[in-house]
């Protein structure tokens, strides 16, 4: 191999593995946030259905990290320097705030039940049209991925567009604690269709999917859902971006330090 | 049969009796998700056996799964093998319709309703029509859907309007 289609090789793999951590950054937070429903849900049937889907989204984010891993992995066995090994886990716990590459929506509060379905439709309604497409990758392994995760996807889609239906079109007080939920959500939902460089990069050889040709059916479903539950969509809103290059609000970092305590004070405990 | 088509044969009676955690009346096999087995000899003298078990996921965050395949490498080793590898692949994507149907009569006579062909359900479509789910217990069809999520990431939650009991259904896949 020549020098110049080394460096074109290695800058490939980073794209590819900061593609595959921005996905997988998206599950595992969005995951951990919706974990902490965990016994507090609004009714036990509830409570379950939110940390099913967490669970879905969870596994989603394993095989993300364990690709990054396996690739990180056998690049550095090449170049045969002796370092660590990558694993799902130091993926997952021994990264910083500025490494993580999810969207700034998944990592907003939970609020109350309302903004939690919310931010699920949101993002479902997302993550389905990204699927749908990710299983045509060039990419064997993110096609692979993608066609597992999206009968789950379905399932979350259906299941949070009801909840905002029912949310929006049900009392005075719904109604009006979702719609104040738009107004925190919405200037987040803007970043998750401007390509990052890692996407603009791989777009061309068909392993990423252009996210910025996703939003008009995005657009299109969110408007049907909140037609349908009476809920305006807000205009003229200032876009919040930066988290899918490590510019994050400040609650990451709240996040971070809950999930990754216990491997920062006790490095690979098991238990 | 030469003597590794044995020794495979061997390896896949072995795996019809390891369990689903979750469902203790279905076998890995019922649930189809051991999608290959090779038996090869290593180089070495005297030549050894490798086992290499292929495995899908039933869904993708289901946490049965690692206790399946350290389950696979137990049972193997106290059977005489040594050389084990599980190996998990995704694609193609696991599906309902891979159960067996001696699987789904045990599922039923377990009380969980059978999932039913993929093609009928799994849109996103809001408020649409459940599956027509039979009542595992009166075989009424008058029953309606509690939750799409039940006790496991597999199963939905259901009532009988019949019977009036509560049940799971396997819900397609
Ligand atoms: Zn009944």
């Amino acid at each position: 191999m020549n020098k110049n289609s080394e460096i074109n090789t290695n800058n490939k793999n980073t794209f590819l593995t900061d593609y595959c951590l921005h996905l997988a950054d998206n599950s595992l937070i969005l995951a951990q946030r919706n974990s902490a429903w965990c016994g507090h849900g609004p009714i036990l049937e509830q409570d379950i259905a939110i940390t099913n889907i967490s669970l879905d989204i969870l596994g989603q984010a394993r095989n993300f990290y364990q690709y990054t891993a396996e690739i990180l992995n056998s690049s550095k066995n090449n170049s045969s320097a002796a370092v660590t090994e990558v694993t799902e886990d130091s993926l997952a716990f021994l990264r910083d705030n500025r490494e993580f590459k999810n969207c700034l929506l998944v990592e907003q509060e939970n609020g109350d039940w309302g903004k939690t379905i919310l931010r699920q439709f949101l993002f479902s309604n997302y993550q389905y049209l990204l699927y749908l497409q990710l299983q045509n990758s060039a990419d064997e392994k993110l096609a692979a991925i993608a066609t597992k995760a999206i009968k789950e996807v379905t399932y979350h889609l259906k299941w949070s567009s009801e909840w905002v239906i029912r949310l929006g079109d049900g009392t005075e007080e719904s109604h009006q604690r979702i719609t104040q939920s738009i107004h925190e959500l919405w200037p987040f939902t803007e970043e998750i269709f401007i390509n990052a460089k890692y996407e603009n990069e791989l777009t061309e050889d068909k392993i990423a999917v252009d996210v910025s040709v996703l939003k008009d059916a995005w657009y299109k479903k969110t408007a049907a859902i909140f037609a349908e539950a009476t809920l305006t969509i807000p205009e003229n809103v200032f876009a919040q971006k930066g988290g899918k290059h490590g510019a994050h609000t400040e609650k990451l970092g709240y996040i971070l330090a809950e999930m990754q305590f216990m491997q920062r004070a006790y490095p690979g405990c098991i238990w | 049969m030469d003597k590794l088509n044995i020794q495979e044969k061997k390896v896949w009676d072995i795996l019809e009796n390891i369990m689903d955690p979750e469902i203790p009346v279905l076998s890995i096999l019922d649930l189809g998700i051991v999608r290959k087995v090779e038996v090869e000899e290593t180089s070495q003298m005297p030549p050894e056996l490798n086992i290499k078990v292929f495995i899908t996921p039933t869904y993708t965050g289901c946490p049965a799964m690692d206790f399946i395949e350290s389950n696979i490498r137990q049972v193997l080793t106290e059977n005489g093998f040594n050389n084990i590898e599980v190996i998990h692949v995704l694609s193609p994507a696991w599906t309902t319709d891979w159960m067996s149907d001696a699987g789904k009569q045990k599922l039923k006579a377990y009380g969980i309703a059978p999932p039913k062909l993929t093609q009928q359900v799994c849109l996103a479509t809001t408020f649409s029509d459940e599956d027509d789910v039979e009542c595992p217990q009166c075989h009424s069809h008058n029953t309606q859907l509690i939750s799409r999520f039940g006790s496991t990431p597999c199963k939905a939650l259901y009532k009988c309007n019949h019977c009036h009991e509560p049940f799971d259904y396997f819900k397609c896949h």
